[in-house]
């Protein structure tokens, strides 16, 4: 849980973005007053108006003036409302737009580690629910709350000219209201924050649903998540009723003071008033001002509610914001005379932020030449996927340092390092747009002769058979297609930006042996000029390469030639060949396991 | 009904031909009828409380009235017991005023919370009934969209606006039988000013439509291209699309931004607007009654007192604004959401279900001809059995058709021509219960959902017990590295499995088809990503899997789709796909023998092993 501001803290945030409409949100305010003070002078300049110049018999012009009068205040208030908005709302959507880009902005910048954590829905209703909410607060509700505060403030003093004992009791009700405000205000918040954050946790379940949607299927689980969501969005609506309890509770008491004190005015002024301490039409004109005053207070519990929302959204909008970036451009960036692409690892070592005790990688010192293809393998889990987002910076090394041509990779910028390496994932990421533009993504000019040799290289050439061709919208994360297909674009996307440094994690897994030959004699000539780490689980993704690196335990155990480890290195033959055992000696564990395999398979 | 609007066929077009949109605000207003049924008891009370507390609100100045007027006299007189009684009276219609107005307040959040979950779960329920077509086009942005700024916009509409809207109701009906009480001339007038306020809500309706459609349009894409890209954050960072994402979702909200002033302007139009119409009544009134007092037909005091009831009539009319904003708002959201439930899953379960509890696994194809939509034919006219107790092995280029195969005897989609049966029995006559409990495919995407690793393996079988699921992670070989984590079987795997390798995420999917023990398995490419020994020991776990069941003569069903040969040697049958049919069909010994396909496949990958 994250810790309490206090009100005025939280919303003093905004100035930054508030500042520039300061001005036209003044005017706004100004005209709201001045439409309610009109909406309130009508009433009595009717009063006069009608007692004072209309008789029976007297002049007509005195009626059309009257009516002119009335016709022009009229117009008053409603061209003074429809000005408040004006003045208002240009400024506040504008504000609310800025703040949404630039936390779309800041989320885009934010490192791999922090999408790590956070849900989308989470993120989602941050800029979509709580934005929306703090521009009709901005617009509406903060105006509200200061013209209602100085109707109420005006009026009482407007009530104390008039009889002061009477506008002390008005005034006893104010103290508990205050008190219990406070009160209201913490408990509030709670929930508040508590309903908005179950609402952005609900819009996460909805996407993973979806995004889940051929597991939940495939095993006929639909039930179970429907379930799940109905106990979710069960506890969601509980807190929001809690919510409205507590804002009754604070309705409740907004109302019944203020006419608890009233009641007890009626009855010492009926005293005051027999006793001849007080007129009878200033009694009249006290209730009549206090029948004003009291509809603002009650209105007060909805308007505190809204600004305690506002701050609550606020609050987790500059939660976001405040996740500082790790993953910077240094103040001076360098960049290599010339970009060879001599990848090196000087003891690098890497821990996930949720396990900093826990190193994945520990001291990996590892050195490929410019053009070289290195194969880097592993088991399962050995941390090869982690060690290749390290070379884009997706993540930071914990220790020691990566470099390209003697520049450190936090020494670049990070745009033109992410020019310089490029990467293909294990589990592909296409976009719900064109192959072409899939393909293209990274490109530095989108031209056609590029577009073709990439899916040429990654033998996409299916793309061309699609209906519509390069330009065939593949569905959501290119679920459309086939999975060899979609590693194929993948890939083809990782060519296409023609980086000078290429990541490729397990790239062909997807494909059968036939199309991975295909694929490996083109790619060859392509990496022929590429510095090349790639994570290689097959030997057949190893032939690609001109070394491999070992990786075990977090380090890097040998360096050498297929054939060498293959004589030479027990644990790499365990990893990568087929059908041979690690000996006993090795690794206990693990071959305990293969000792069960082996009777298993007798 | 029209075909262009139905469902979300046209979702996008906020200008809809006038019976098109008739047709999808019927369909809007029949959900939010339907929203009200089951909870119109409290919708009727909750009106009641409203109106209650309002009448408790007039009791306030009545009183106060009469203590001036009466209980004043008689204190002069000495009598103090008018005094006292109008002090409780008033104290009395005070306290039920204060706690019919919190009742009122928690009983309008318990309606539209309640009418909230029914909708959400609604939307939910279908969204997992329709199918994987329906789903590859729609993109989880959208669904999401629905699920929440349109639920927002419904919300908004409940919260505020019963309660505004019935007491502005009760105010006005009130005032008007007053004012008609006094001079039923100016009541006529007060009614004349229906007519341009009926006029200006027309205007405001037919414009305040179609901004509030754009606005669910271009709100909806705005959730969409966020949600992809955080998704895709990866993917984003990697290829330096931030600067264009940016750039794209900027334009996106000032498109946003715009149609929400556009929205608002309307409304800034409307409102005032009918204040206007409201006060220049009021001195349409003054102006009539003015004359008539000069005339000497009307008293002054009658005159005042009509006008200023007159200003009092249209004050709610604000909150009837508000109302019908929030309302044309909400209606706009419901046409979208209305559409999304009406869609009709094309995989649909049967009507009259076939019973099939324990499934055997015979597997047969009849003419099955399948096509994506309406794409080109993916799989022409195949003819195939599968016996109970055999494994499988589907090879052949990527793209052949092989995982459709596969999703095919899953049911995700419904074969075009032709018939597909388990054990004699149409899959499309199966119970999806019955039929996910015979047939199981881990697919080839391993999907994990945030949450510990033993749900996500007891998601193959909800009541399996912790050693169950333990059972099912040892047999796959998952156990050891699933104990390594922080919290053994409790560790959160994050969202889509991000706190695992890739490796070990198709281990815990495996885990998962392990405990489900169905008749049927289905193996898409599920050791892809596994090192050689994790594969092998995978393997292993399979075999004994498929051997394994007891009080039966043969073993599970297994279909297994693998590039990596290793798989395919041990299955009983290979299946070589190519272009959607089967071109070759046998025993591994005999195919491998045979020299066609399969043999250039299975030498070519004996190659690449070393
Ligand atoms: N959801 C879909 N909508 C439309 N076309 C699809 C869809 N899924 C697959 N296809 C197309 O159907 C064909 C066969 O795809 P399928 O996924 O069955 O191939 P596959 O044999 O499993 O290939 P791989 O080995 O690459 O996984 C491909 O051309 C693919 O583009
Ligand atoms: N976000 C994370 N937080 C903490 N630990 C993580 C996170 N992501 C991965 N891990 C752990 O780090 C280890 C290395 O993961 P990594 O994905 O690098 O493995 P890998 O070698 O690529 O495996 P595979 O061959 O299965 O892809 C795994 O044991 C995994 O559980
Ligand atoms: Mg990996
Ligand atoms: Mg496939």
């Amino acid at each position: 849980m994250t810790k309490q501001t206090s009100f005025f803290q939280s919303i003093s945030r905004l100035y930054p973005h508030m500042k520039p409409i300061l001005p036209r949100l003044f005017l706004g305010l100004l005209c709201a007053l001045l439409a309610s003070v009109v909406a309130l002078a009508i009433p009595q300049v009717l009063r006069v108006l009608v007692n004072e110049s209309l008789q029976p018999g007297g002049a007509t012009e005195s009626v059309l003036m009257a009516s002119l009068t009335i016709l022009v205040l009229g117009i008053a208030e409603a061209g003074l409302v429809a000005l408040r908005r004006q003045f208002v709302i240009n400024p506040a959507t504008t504000v609310e737009t800025r703040m949404r880009t630039s936390l779309y902005h800041h989320l885009q910048d934010l490192p791999v580690a922090f999408h790590d954590r956070w849900g989308s829905g989470q993120l989602l209703s941050r800029a979509m629910t709580d934005l929306n909410f703090l521009r009709r607060w901005m617009a509406f509700g903060a105006i509200m709350l200061v013209v209602t505060t100085l109707t109420v403030v005006i009026g009482v003093v407007v009530m104390f000219t008039m009889s002061w004992q009477l506008a002390l009791i008005f005034l006893g009700a104010a103290l508990p209201i205050m008190i219990y405000g406070f009160r209201f205000r913490t408990s509030f918040s709670k929930v508040t924050r508590q309903s908005q954050d179950q609402a952005g946790d609900l819009a996460t379940t909805v996407e993973e649903s979806v995004h889940g949607i051929r597991v939940l299927k495939a095993f006929g689980r639909s039930r179970e998540a429907l379930e799940n969501f109905n106990e979710q969005a069960e506890v969601l609506r509980q807190t929001e009723i809690a919510k409205a309890k507590h804002q009754a509770t604070f309705t409740m008491v907004v109302t019944l003071l203020p006419e608890l004190a009233l009641g007890a005015g009626l009855v010492v002024g009926v005293m005051l008033a027999a006793s001849g301490e007080l007129g009878i039409g200033a009694l009249v004109a006290f209730f009549a001002t206090a029948a004003v005053v009291a509809a603002p207070v009650e209105f007060s519990g909805m308007l505190l509610a809204m600004a305690l929302t506002a701050k609550t959204a606020v609050d987790r909008h500059f939660e976001v914001m405040d996740s500082v970036n790790t993953i910077t451009t240094p103040e001076s960036p360098r960049k290599p005379q010339e970009v060879k692409g001599a990848l090196t690892f000087n003891t690098a070592s890497f821990a996930f932020e949720d396990a900093p005790e826990h190193p994945i990688l520990r001291g990996i010192s590892l050195e490929v030449r410019p053009g070289e293809t290195l194969a880097l393998v592993g088991i399962t889990g050995s941390g090869k996927s982690a060690m290749l987002q390290l070379v884009p910076r997706l993540y930071d090394v914990t220790d020691g340092s990566i470099t390209i041509d003697g520049v450190d990779l936090r020494d670049f910028d990070v745009e033109e390092l992410r020019r310089v390496v490029g990467m293909a994932f294990e589990d592909t990421t296409l976009f719900s747009s064109s192959v072409r533009d899939n393909v293209l993504l990274g490109a530095a000019e989108r031209t056609e002769e590029l577009l073709h040799e990439s899916l040429d290289v990654a033998q996409a050439h299916f793309a061309y058979s699609l209906p519509d061709g390069v330009d065939t919208l593949i569905g959501e994360e290119g679920l459309s297609l086939s999975g060899g297909q979609r590693q194929r674009i993948a890939l083809a996307r990782a060519i296409a930006a023609k980086p000078k440094v290429l990541v490729l994690d397990d790239p062909l897994s997807a494909l059968d042996v036939h199309t991975e030959e295909l694929v490996e004699a083109r790619l060859r000539e392509v990496l022929a000029e590429t510095t090349t780490l790639i994570v290689a689980h097959r030997p057949s993704t190893v032939a690609l390469a001109d070394r491999v690196a070992l990786l075990e335990d977090g380090r890097i155990t040998a360096v050498g030639t297929h054939t060498e480890l293959l004589a030479a290195n027990d644990h790499y033959r365990y990893v990568i060949a087929n059908l041979v055992a690690e000996p006993r000696d090795l690794d206990s564990e693990l071959s305990e396991l293969d000792a069960e395999a082996e009777e298993m398979s007798r | 009904m029209t075909t262009t609007t139905f469902g979300t066929a046209n979702e996008d077009n906020a200008f809809l031909s006038k019976s098109d949109s008739r047709t999808v605000r019927r369909r809007s207003l029949a959900l939010l009828g339907s929203l009200i049924r089951p909870v119109r008891l409290r919708f009727w009370l909750t009106l009641a409380t409203v109106i209650l507390s309002q009448l408790a609100r007039v009791a306030g100045p009545v009183l106060i009235a009469f203590g001036i007027d009466h209980a004043l006299p008689a204190l002069h007189d000495g009598d103090n017991v008018p005094l006292i009684l109008t002090g409780v009276a008033y104290l009395a219609a005070a306290i039920t005023t204060a706690a019919l107005t919190a009742l009122y307040v928690t009983s309008t959040a318990k309606l539209s919370q309640a009418m909230l979950l029914d909708l959400r779960l609604r939307v939910f329920r279908h969204t997992q009934r329709l199918s994987l077509e329906f789903h590859e086009k729609y993109t989880s942005g959208r669904i999401i969209a629905r699920q929440t700024s349109d639920l927002e916009a419904l919300r908004e509409l409940l919260d505020s606006g019963v309660s505004s809207l019935a007491s502005g109701m009760l105010f006005m009906v009130f005032t008007a039988v007053t004012v008609f009480a006094l001079d039923w001339r100016s009541g006529l007038i007060l009614l004349g000013a229906g007519v341009p306020m009926y006029f200006l809500s027309r205007w405001y309706q037919k414009h305040s439509q179609i901004v509030f459609r754009e606005s669910r349009v271009v709100s909806a894409r705005l959730i969409v291209h966020f949600v992809e890209s955080m998704t895709g954050i990866r993917a984003v960072k990697a290829f330096r699309k931030e600067r264009e994402n940016a750039q794209r979702y900027t334009e996106l909200s000032e498109n946003y931004r715009k149609v929400t002033v556009r929205s608002i302007n309307l409304n800034g139009i409307f409102q005032p607007g009918l204040v206007l119409i409201g006060n220049v009544c009021v001195a349409v009134v003054l102006l009539f009654g003015g004359f008539r007092v000069l005339g000497g037909d009307l008293e002054v005091g009658v005159l005042l007192a009509l006008m200023l009831s007159a200003k009092r009539f249209f004050q709610p009319v604000d909150q009837m604004a508000m109302f019908y904003n929030s309302f044309q708002s909400a209606q706009a959201a419901l046409e979208k959401v209305s559409g999304l439930l009406e869609e009709v899953p094309t995989v649909r379960p049967p009507r009259n279900p076939v019973p099939l509890k324990d499934a055997r696994g015979t597997i047969e194809f009849k003419g099955v001809e399948f096509r994506y939509g309406d794409g080109p034919v993916i799989i022409p006219k195949l003819d195939l059995h599968v016996p109970a107790g055999q494994t499988v092995a589907l090879v052949g280029q990527t793209g052949a058709g092989k995982s459709t195969f596969a999703k095919l005897i899953a049911r995700f989609y419904d074969v075009s021509s032709g018939t597909l049966t388990l054990d004699g029995v149409d899959l499309r006559d199966l119970s999806t219960t019955d039929l996910r409990r015979n047939v199981v495919m881990v697919t080839q995407e391993a999907f994990l959902f945030s949450g510990s690793v033993a749900d996500n393996i007891a998601l193959g079988r909800p009541e399996a017990s912790r050693e169950e699921i333990e059972e099912a992670a040892k047999a796959v070989g998952a156990h050891e590295f699933i104990l390594e984590l922080p919290e053994g079987y409790d560790t959160d795997v994050n969202k889509r499995g991000g706190r695992v390798s890739s490796g070990q995420r198709q281990l815990i999917s495996f885990a998962r088809a392990f405990l489900a023990k169905p008749a049927v398995l289905i193996l898409d490419e599920a050791t892809s990503s596994l090192d050689v020994p994790s594969e092998r020991l995978v393997q292993q776990g399979l075999a004994g899997l498929l051997e394994g069941v007891a009080g039966k003569e043969s073993g599970r069903t297994a279909l297994i789709i693998a590039h990596r040969l290793s798989t395919v040697e041990t299955a009983d049958r290979v299946l070589v796909v190519h272009d959607g049919r089967v071109v070759e069909d046998g025993s591994p010994e005999d195919l491998i023998s045979g020299g066609g396909r399969f043999a250039q496949l299975h030498g070519a990958w004996k190659d690449s092993l070393v």
